[in-house]
């Protein structure tokens, strides 16, 4: 592996790494800004009635 | 049935929701496509056509499937029929939403099968029973694993065939698309997820510490197969036959440039080049290959996250959510995938015995050989397989879901019986596909023409309509709503007119290429085999899938015809505008 090869693996691989660990903070870490996703509303269903 | 008295589903939590898109998108192209994609290209020339195409192609029609998915999912709407009407106000739309849902159940349709393969593989390396010792012993047994050689060859119950997995894979995924959307995809994608990730990671570590495994082979080492994979100027030699200079063999690392040079000492009709990342970027391959890969790896086009995301709540973020779905994958292709596959083979086999392999021939007739020489391959050989079979499986469950949505509404019944009516239509299609197996005519066909024909033609009519018809300045609107961050105003051009440009001239050179059969480097066109088989060579397998596609269309758009969901979308007034 040349020298180049090796900083375009370390700078893609460490770009997608930073970008989903950003990401996966961002998510789990601010909830008061980003968790709007309630549970099931559940309402009368077919099935119920089959 | 009202659609009050309808079961209203939705996400159980945010991560479910990025979970389950992200598991859409994470499939075996991440980790045996990519690789071999990149390598072919070279690593650094294809990376940077790889970046620019998320940027303009991945991102943007991510974020406007998210956007549209869940502003028509306010409306009632989670099929691609309803949406397109409701958007496009013209009668003849919602046909033209059918292409949303036969992407996703005719790709289930072959997919499944691939799935079964992968489960097959992981279960019978637990098992002890792959010991492969020869590229021709691991090719013969995935012949007669899938029924290569004859039609139906595969279809009878034995640990060495793919029918009993297919039947157990089958019902795995009907049994959770039936538990419905938080019950079932997302309880999967939420436990599959970050096993796959743990999975790949200890497979990753096994294979950078793998070395160089025979001393008496110096040049097959992990350190090759990472240069063969991230180099960014390939090195080759180079045969002159007629005049022309052709390509014989990639030389990587010192030892084997060493070597060549040795060997073509005196031999004048041979030489050595470097190829150039300049050179590599000049080429129009390279730009289809890397467009190709991140569309498709993202899994936008397919009509999934259009109806993954109506199950949000209006004030629910898609912005953030669609990149961190789009990161997971990323993470998953690049940081795993790109480390993986490649410096594996490469490690035990070399050089040669990984050029020139497909995804089906790097993931079941390289790999398999590679952990059979592997010290505990036993073991890491299941734990591979059974990651892929958690990537394809949180990825077909996907497939099944605009379906059953559409089921739903165009029916007007509930989730069991739209789940019975699916689960017969994708039986028929599942058993068709696994039957004419012979050269794998049928998955082939339906790949070509449905898995990438017709997932351009929907992205780009998705990425139209949210551009043009919707308005840039309205789906912003919208896409912010609820936003945890904000789409960079850079993005409004993009969506506009670079995005839906950039698609239209990759979709131009892959009909080019992939139908007419043209060369860009220079050689003769020759027409694509898949026109061959239906025009000038007819096959009757390619004929009877495409019939398969043509029949399970007329009957969506009888069912479309007669819906009355979809008989108010287009005159309803837009409540936003």
């Amino acid at each position: 592996m040349t020298t180049s090869g090796l900083l375009i693996m370390i700078a893609s691989v460490g770009t997608v790494t930073m970008l989903f660990a950003w990401c996966v903070w961002k998510v789990l870490c601010c909830p008061e800004q980003t968790d709007n996703v309630h549970g099931v509303v559940s309402k009368h269903t077919p099935d119920e009635a089959e | 049935m009202s659609q009050a008295a309808r079961k209203i589903e939705s996400w159980g939590s945010r991560l479910g929701v990025i979970m389950a898109v992200a598991g859409s998108a994470v499939g075996l192209g991440n980790f045996l496509r990519f690789p071999g994609q990149a390598a072919q290209y070279g690593g650094g020339a294809f990376m940077i056509a790889y970046a620019i195409s998320f940027i303009i192609i991945g991102l943007p029609i991510g974020w406007a499937e998210w956007t549209m998915g869940r502003a028509m999912g306010q409306r009632g709407l989670h099929s691609a029929p309803g949406m397109f009407a409701h958007v496009m106000k013209q009668s003849w739309s919602k046909y033209l939403g059918i292409i949303g849902i036969i992407i996703p159940v005719v790709i289930y349709m072959y997919y499944v099968g691939i799935e079964a393969w992968c489960l097959g593989y992981a279960v019978n390396f637990l098992r002890g029973a792959l010991h492969m010792n020869t590229a021709e012993e691991s090719s013969g047994y995935f012949s007669s694993f899938v029924g290569i050689k004859q039609d139906g060859a595969a279809m009878h119950f034995s640990w060495d065939t793919m029918l009993p997995f297919l039947i157990i894979v089958f019902l795995i995924n009907f049994i959770f698309i039936y538990r419905g959307i938080s019950k079932g995809i997302e309880t999967v994608c939420n436990w599959g997820m970050p096993a796959l990730i743990i999975l790949a990671t200890i497979v990753l570590i096994r294979v950078m510490t793998l070395g160089t495994p025979d001393a008496s082979l110096p040049d097959n080492n992990v350190n090759n197969g990472l240069g063969y994979m991230w180099n960014p100027a390939k090195l080759i030699v180079e045969v002159q036959k007629d005049g022309a200079w052709t390509e014989e063999k990639q030389l990587v690392g010192a030892a084997m440039l060493q070597n060549a040079k040795l060997d073509i000492a005196e031999d004048s009709s041979r030489r050595i080049r470097e190829i150039t990342v300049a050179e590599q970027l000049l080429k129009p391959q390279l730009w289809l290959a890397a467009a190709g890969q991140i569309f498709f790896s993202l899994s936008v086009g397919f009509g999934v996250i259009l109806c993954y995301a109506s199950y949000l709540k209006k004030s629910d973020d898609v912005v953030l959510s669609g990149l961190s779905a789009s990161a997971a994958n990323e993470f998953c292709e690049v940081g795993l995938g790109g480390l993986i596959t490649l410096p594996a083979a490469v490690a035990f086999l070399g050089l040669a015995g990984v050029a020139g392999q497909g995804t089906f021939g790097l993931g079941f007739n390289v790999l398999p050989l590679v952990f059979s020489k592997m010290p505990l391959g036993q073991f890491f050989g299941a734990m591979f397989f059974f990651m892929l079979f958690l990537a394809a499986i949180t990825s077909s469950l996907s497939m099944l879901q605009p379906g059953i949505a559409f089921l739903e509404e165009a029916l007007n019944i509930g989730r069991k019986a739209s789940v019975a009516i699916l689960g017969f239509i994708t039986v028929v299609g599942a058993g068709f596909v696994s039957w004419f197996s012979a050269d794998l005519k049928a998955l082939d066909t339906l790949d070509f023409w449905v898995g990438t024909f017709l997932i351009f033609i929907l992205a780009t009519i998705q990425i139209i309509v949210f551009g043009w018809v919707w308005g840039v300045e309205k789906g912003f609107k919208e896409a912010h709503e609820g936003a945890a961050v904000r789409i960079p105003r850079v993005y409004r051009t993009i969506i506009k007119y670079i995005c839906p440009a950039f698609l239209l001239v990759i979709f131009t050179m892959w009909v080019l290429v992939n139908v007419f059969g043209v060369n860009f480097s220079g050689g003769a066109p020759q027409i694509s085999s898949y026109v061959t088989d239906l025009f000038i060579n007819p096959n009757q397998v390619a004929w009877l899938s495409v019939v398969l596609v043509l029949v399970f269309a007329v009957f969506l758009a009888l069912l479309v015809s007669k819906a009355r969901a979809y008989q108010k979308t287009t005159s309803q007034p837009d409540s936003d505008s």
